[in-house]
């Protein structure tokens, strides 16, 4: 009965969240160019991802942003509901772009399957550059201030290449592959990125003084690369190590290059020291699409459908897409309102220390739009 | 004997053996005049630089006008939403040393692509090598082409020229190897190789019959070079065999010079050495309309470059607003189309024609009275009703 009266109460709420937003004005483009609409790929992913994605295709919509979504609902955990893979994957190479919640991946198979789906569409699109923009936000309360470094992680090989088997009952081996081709690739990724974003220093991340052949490997590669970026001032730096100097003193890091693991392991922990997963941002690249996704991978399951989650990381994934399609004052006009809710603190929601719910924080945004 | 050993380890570097890759220059070499085979081959480990269908490229304003013909183009692509990004390299002009240089030799063999402005070398010192040949030089882009195409409505002294001038582009008479060997004898060395004649004889055949062209002309001096254009022709008339649908047929350069004056038309695609290559573009462009309008394409196996045809300065219009953009835009939308962004470089070359054809923008170089800024605006107003996706026809290059 409760349950019942709660949804209708929810559903009364989302009917005046509605009308709210469809009063909030049309913003005009200066010019009278009329931008040809674009396609993107969306998938809302698990947990807390569709609540999210509708906080952002609402922003999207309030601020007359041409750009329509081509929805697929993918997930492991719910494989009857799930779309199939190939029609994902066509869907993404067609568009070139997509904007993704988080998968969430069991942490053991029924069936025998090594390769989660996330790596399979990482693995189908070739996305091997995942990049994530840690930064500090106005209004966020941390440890740090002034935090701004790009982590760009390998995620097509190292630990997650899927190769494991037990050769002996109760000797498990796990192979972890390294190739001089693509930690040569991400390499140059990273330093690409560092020239065309102005920043000064790439710092690689390894543990070569224990996995002396395969982060040998990544290692000479970066330092390889290095070489051709010679404005770029290249460090490197153990992983172990990394991990203490990002709690300690993070302002030192501006771009860092890191195979898969550790890549993982560091936008988590960098994601922790501004905010949480819910205000990061990322986006895998392979040569041809962009997927972006929020930063740190939580689906923050326990939150469904308890209208807490913070929009803020799919917000910002939404102007980063924006900035690649070359609507940068559409771009503009969503980062300055979210930022100014952050900045007025007003409206919060739980994780970053206030009361306020999703749908409040999103109206909030919307209502800043000018 | 343990410290030997010990030493010995330690000297030895980790994984020496490996992925070579070319950076930069080792100790003691300078900017060569040619690339060696082995040279050429390491050249091709770096990675190319599209992420997420957006492509790197290097931009080399170089000087006079080069500046603000560049800022046009960033203009106009950032209204057509090109998904380009552009890595811009300023060369200082002043500078002895080649520090600059070799960061835009290293930043072109990291994105693969480049669009140039003239670079200047204003440097009097003998031992300065000119910075844009040193450029090609070492990116051994061997083949220079140049599409002459008359425009309608652009006065010039002949109508309908449509030629292709395929150039070689590092031997012959670039190769900057000069030396007084008694005093007052100055000795200058032409060199052709078989190698590099044979690839920019091939590209040319291959470009005519990839184009529906149907003559080829080796443009020589054969009768009194009887070595080295002599080795430059019998290259090309080797390979024509190979091509028999293309008709082949040589001229000497004087001859050449006195026939496109006088009767254009009857050349198809030429294949020329270096020197003559210079020459004949700078006919061609005066018999249409000027060093302002045409664009040139610089090809090696890995790089290329994008720039006006006729490479020059313009150093005295510098900052008049008169300097004709059309060559450099023209060179633009050369770029798009290597890098398969064929929809935006159709809808920029229609704005350009129909500025200089249709409504008849032109600036005082090619007998108008129009600033620089009036043909961009217009072609700005001509773009802002085109729609262009942001990724149009992406091809992997």
């Amino acid at each position: 009965m409760s349950l019942a009266a709660r949804s209708l109460f929810r559903t009364f709420l989302q009917a005046s969240a509605t009308r709210g937003i469809h009063t909030t004005p049309r913003v005009e483009q200066s010019s009278s160019r009329e931008a040809q609409r674009v396609t993107c790929t969306l998938i809302p992913g698990d947990g807390v991802g569709p609540e999210l994605m509708y906080s952002l295709q609402e922003v999207f919509k309030a601020a007359g942003v041409p750009v329509d979504f081509e929805p697929y609902f993918l997930s492991e955990i719910n494989p009857v509901l799930s779309a199939k893979l190939e029609d994902v994957v066509a869907s993404i190479s067609k568009n070139k772009i997509c904007i993704k919640g988080i998968i969430s991946t069991p942490d053991y198979s029924t069936e025998g399957e090594l390769q989660t789906l996330n790596m399979k569409l990482r693995n189908e699109l070739d996305l091997y550059a995942n990049v994530v923009h840690v930064r500090s936000l106005p209004g966020v309360k941390t440890r740090h201030k002034n935090i701004d470094s790009v982590i760009i992680r390998e995620q097509t090989e190292g630990e997650y290449s899927a190769l494991e088997h037990e050769s002996v009952p109760g000797i498990v081996e796990c192979l972890k592959i390294i190739t001089a081709k693509k930690s040569m690739r991400i390499a140059k990724f990273a330093f690409d990125y560092a020239t065309k974003n102005n920043r000064k220093k790439v710092t690689a991340v390894h543990k070569a003084n224990i996995m002396k052949l395969g982060d040998g490997l990544f290692l000479r590669s970066c330092e390889e690369m290095a070489k051709l970026y010679p404005r770029i001032e290249f460090e490197k730096m153990i992983v172990d190590n990394t991990t203490m100097q990002m709690v300690s003193n993070p302002n030192q890091f501006d771009v860092m290059v890191t195979p898969n693991l550790y890549g993982n392991i560091i936008d988590n922990l960098a994601s922790g020291l501004v905010g949480g997963a819910g205000v990061v941002a990322g986006a895998s690249y392979s040569a041809e699409a962009v997927v972006f996704e929020p930063g740190a991978r939580h689906t923050f399951a326990e939150a469904v459908g308890k209208n807490v989650a913070n929009p803020t990381a799919m917000l910002l994934c939404g102007t980063k897409l924006l900035r690649h399609i070359n609507l940068p004052k559409y771009s503009d006009i969503i980062q300055s309102a979210l930022i100014k809710v952050l900045d007025d603190g007003k409206v919060r929601t739980k994780d970053i220390g206030g009361q306020s719910t999703t749908q409040d924080f999103t109206k909030a945004v919307i209502y800043n739009l000018h | 004997m343990a410290l030997r050993l010990s030493s010995r380890f330690i000297k030895t570097p980790f994984l020496a053996r490996g992925y070579p890759l070319v950076v930069g220059k080792e100790k003691g070499e300078e900017i060569a005049h040619s690339k060696t085979t082995v040279q050429k081959k390491l050249l091709t480990r770096i990675p190319g630089a599209q992420y997420g269908g957006r492509h790197s490229c290097t931009m080399l304003p170089g000087g006079g006008i080069g500046p603000e013909l560049m800022t046009y183009v960033r203009d106009i692509f950032q209204y057509a939403g090109c998904p380009i990004d552009f890595e811009v390299i300023d060369i200082d002009p002043t500078s002895a040393g080649n520090d600059d240089l070799d960061y835009a030799i290293m930043s072109i063999k990291r994105n693969g692509v480049a669009l140039k402005g003239n670079i200047e070398t204003k440097s009097e010192d003998i031992d300065a090598t000119s910075r844009n040949v040193a450029l090609r030089n070492e990116l051994d882009l061997f083949v220079n082409v140049i599409h002459t195409r008359s425009f309608e409505g652009v006065p010039s002294r002949h109508k309908d020229i449509d030629i292709v001038l395929i150039r070689q582009n590092t031997d012959g008479e670039y190769a900057m190897l000069e030396h007084e060997s008694v005093r007052g004898i100055v000795e200058s060395m032409k060199v052709v190789t078989e190698e590099n004649a044979s690839r920019v004889a091939r590209y040319a055949f291959d470009y005519a019959r990839r184009n529906n062209r149907k003559r080829v002309t080796t443009v020589h001096k054969a009768n009194i070079m009887k070595l080295s254009d002599g080795l430059f022709l019998e290259v090309a008339n080797k390979l024509s065999k190979e091509y028999p649908e293309i008709e082949h047929n040589n001229m000497i350069i004087d001859n050449t010079c006195m026939q496109l004056v006088s009767n254009p038309k009857q050349f198809d695609v030429m294949n020329m050495t270096n020197l003559y290559g210079t020459i004949v573009s700078n006919v061609i462009c005066g018999l249409i309309g000027g060093a302002g309008l045409l664009s040139g394409r610089n090809y090696g196996d890995h790089y290329a470059i994008f720039e006006p045809g006729t490479r020059n300065t313009g150093t005295a219009i510098a900052g008049k607003n008169i300097a004709n953009p059309i060559a450099m835009l023209n060179a633009s939308v050369d770029m798009l189309n290597h890098l398969g962004h064929r929809e935006h470089a159709k809808v920029i070359s229609q704005a350009i024609h129909q500025t200089l054809v249709v409504d008849r923008i032109h600036t005082p170089d090619i007998g108008g009275n129009h600033s620089s800024t009036d043909i961009i605006e217009n072609i700005l107003r001509i773009l802002s009703k085109k729609r262009v996706h942001w990724n149009h026809d992406a091809i992997n290059v």
